[in-house]
């Protein structure tokens, strides 16, 4: 019993990383109606940036931490800037395109400048592990704090969007751009900083998911980038709930089925998940289409 | 004095001329209804207007200030409201939130409650059913949303393209009526219309418009007299 808690703690670890990741996703999908790919990439990008401002000027990890937000939130406004925006009238599939190569664009820099040989990422987390049940179950540090982050940011992240007029620009946009406009909302702008914000969460998981798997390679962003857009297309893609629930469930889904039933076929069961879900109900589980009367 | 003035106005899709040399004008406090059939560049003229489309040649003047280049959501701010055609409302956001919306470019918050009240009082029916999302509302108090949150700007002259479209007979008279209505309190008013009789029945003045240009032009209760204009758009 006390090990089945323990995996589901874990889990939902995982999942917290999952969902911080495809919030980036569902929020840029929601207002730009595209698929970020090279989303994950700038996961990477955070972990690369805290590991170096920690490891070679000695910085506390929090400042870390803000250096690597305010480098990725750049990041995102620059791609979005420099290669999405131009192609805003072209056809999603030149803009898919498009996302993969920056993808490989910034492995491939992240390659250069870094080398492939695997950093070893010291944890950013000085919390100590929390000890319950006369010793049998062990939470550790990382575990906690990543779960609490995540909690803080979808609080924070749903308060913004229904209270502040940013917020609200941000939902008519994803509704309709041209009827967005009509309101005075700059369009471009609104976008731009969808963009910011989910680039300034990848940061934040890029720290937290090296901190729990401490090793950083230039790939390190593809894997949880994958599987945080099968996150939030299993909650419902545009969806902000959505992305969180979805996270949550496949991270605690992995991990159950790591230790349970086969560590080699956990993300094939994970796939094998979302595929029936997508069967069952095509938008995900909390998206949702309104009946429009015409 | 006219608020509004469109010299000259050539518009492109493509290499098709959808607008060809449009000059017209809209004085303070007047209702100017664009009339014609479907594909005679109603529509394109006001989406050029509020910066939806860019003009190829030509200018516009806005209140003293050529917006011939301005991005469309700085045209908002200078004064100009646009009513959509299909009204476009914010499907999953409530009555309320639309309305907050069409305030954005506004910053002072106890004016904004007083217009909002204001609006509340001219339709009833969005205070009552201002915590529902727009998208359960039907055809015409959709329309009622969109007139509502393009008046929330504060509007100098509020653009209207078909506000009678695909509505019930009832609240055909009903829109018409809170068009005039809205003008009488002071807001200039440029309407596109295909029901013709309608709008020339409220216009002061009116333009026809006939692929892509200003066939006819004058004062409305003429044009509603004119015989060509009986035979093409009144189906007399």
């Amino acid at each position: 019993m006390m090990s089945f808690i323990s995996y589901f703690i874990n889990g939902l670890s995982l999942g917290s990383v999952y969902a911080i990741i495809a919030l980036g996703y569902t929020m840029v999908y929601g207002i730009a109606k595209m698929l970020n790919f090279a989303h994950g990439d700038v996961i990477m990008i955070g972990g690369y940036v805290v590991f170096t401002v920690v490891s070679t000027m000695g910085l506390p990890p929090l400042a870390a931490i803000l250096v690597a937000v305010i480098v990725c939130t750049v990041l995102g406004i620059t791609i979005e800037k420099v290669a999405y925006r131009p192609l805003r009238m072209a056809s999603p599939l030149a803009v898919l395109i498009t996302a993969i190569g920056v993808s490989y664009l910034l492995q491939n820099i992240a390659l250069l400048v870094f080398g492939s040989n695997p950093k070893s990422f010291t944890s950013v987390v000085s919390v100590p592990a929390l000890k319950l049940a006369g010793g049998k179950l062990t939470i550790s540090g990382e575990t906690i704090v990543t779960i609490v982050t995540c909690i803080i940011i979808m609080i924070g992240l749903t308060t913004f969007i229904k209270k502040t007029k940013a917020g609200q620009a941000m939902l008519a946009v994803s509704e309709d751009k041209g009827a967005a406009q009509l309101m005075g909302i700059n369009v471009d702008g609104t976008i731009a900083l969808t963009f910011a914000i989910g680039s300034a969460l990848a940061a934040i998981a890029g720290a937290l998911l090296c901190s729990a798997y401490p090793t950083l390679t230039p790939y390190t962003g593809s894997m949880p980038g994958i599987k945080a857009f099968v996150a939030a297309v299993f909650g419902g893609i545009g969806s902000i709930p959505g992305a969180f629930l979805g996270g949550l469930l496949l991270g605690v889904i992995e991990n159950l089925s790591k230790a349970y039933i086969s560590s080699q076929l956990s993300d094939a069961i994970v796939f094998a998940v979302l595929i029936v879900v997508l069967l069952v109900k095509p938008t995900g589980i909390l998206g949702k289409k309104i009946n429009e009367k015409v | 004095m006219a608020i509004l003035e469109v010299n000259n106005l050539e518009v492109y899709y493509g290499v098709i001329k959808a607008l060809k040399d449009i000059s017209f004008e809209v004085n303070e406090g007047e209702i100017v209804a664009l009339i014609g059939a479907n594909g005679a560049g109603k529509t394109t003229t006001l989406h050029t207007v509020t910066g939806l489309i860019k003009a190829a040649g030509g200018n516009i003047q806005f209140d003293g200030s050529d917006i011939t280049k301005v991005r469309g959501d700085k045209i908002v701010s200078m004064g100009m409201a646009h009513v959509p055609e299909g009204r476009r409302v914010f499907a999953s956001l409530t009555v309320y939130e639309n309305l907050k919306l069409g305030a954005y470019t506004r910053k002072d918050k106890n004016e904004i409650e007083d217009t909002l009240d204001m609006i509340y009082q001219r339709f009833p029916r969005l205070l009552e059913r201002k915590n529902q999302p727009a998208g359960t509302l039907s055809g015409g108090e959709q329309q009622m949303l969109a007139m509502g949150r393009a008046l929330m700007s504060h509007p100098k002259l509020i653009v209207m393209d078909e506000p009678s479209m695909g509505l019930s007979p009832i609240y055909v008279n009903e829109i018409f009526n809170i068009i005039q209505d809205v003008n009488k309190t002071g807001t200039t008013v440029l309407l596109v219309e295909q029901n013709a009789k309608k709008a020339l029945s409220i216009a002061h003045r009116a333009y026809v418009l006939e692929t892509g240009s200003i066939v006819l032009s004058g004062d409305a209760k003429k044009l509603m007299n004119d015989e060509s204009v009986k035979k093409a758009y009144l189906s007399e």
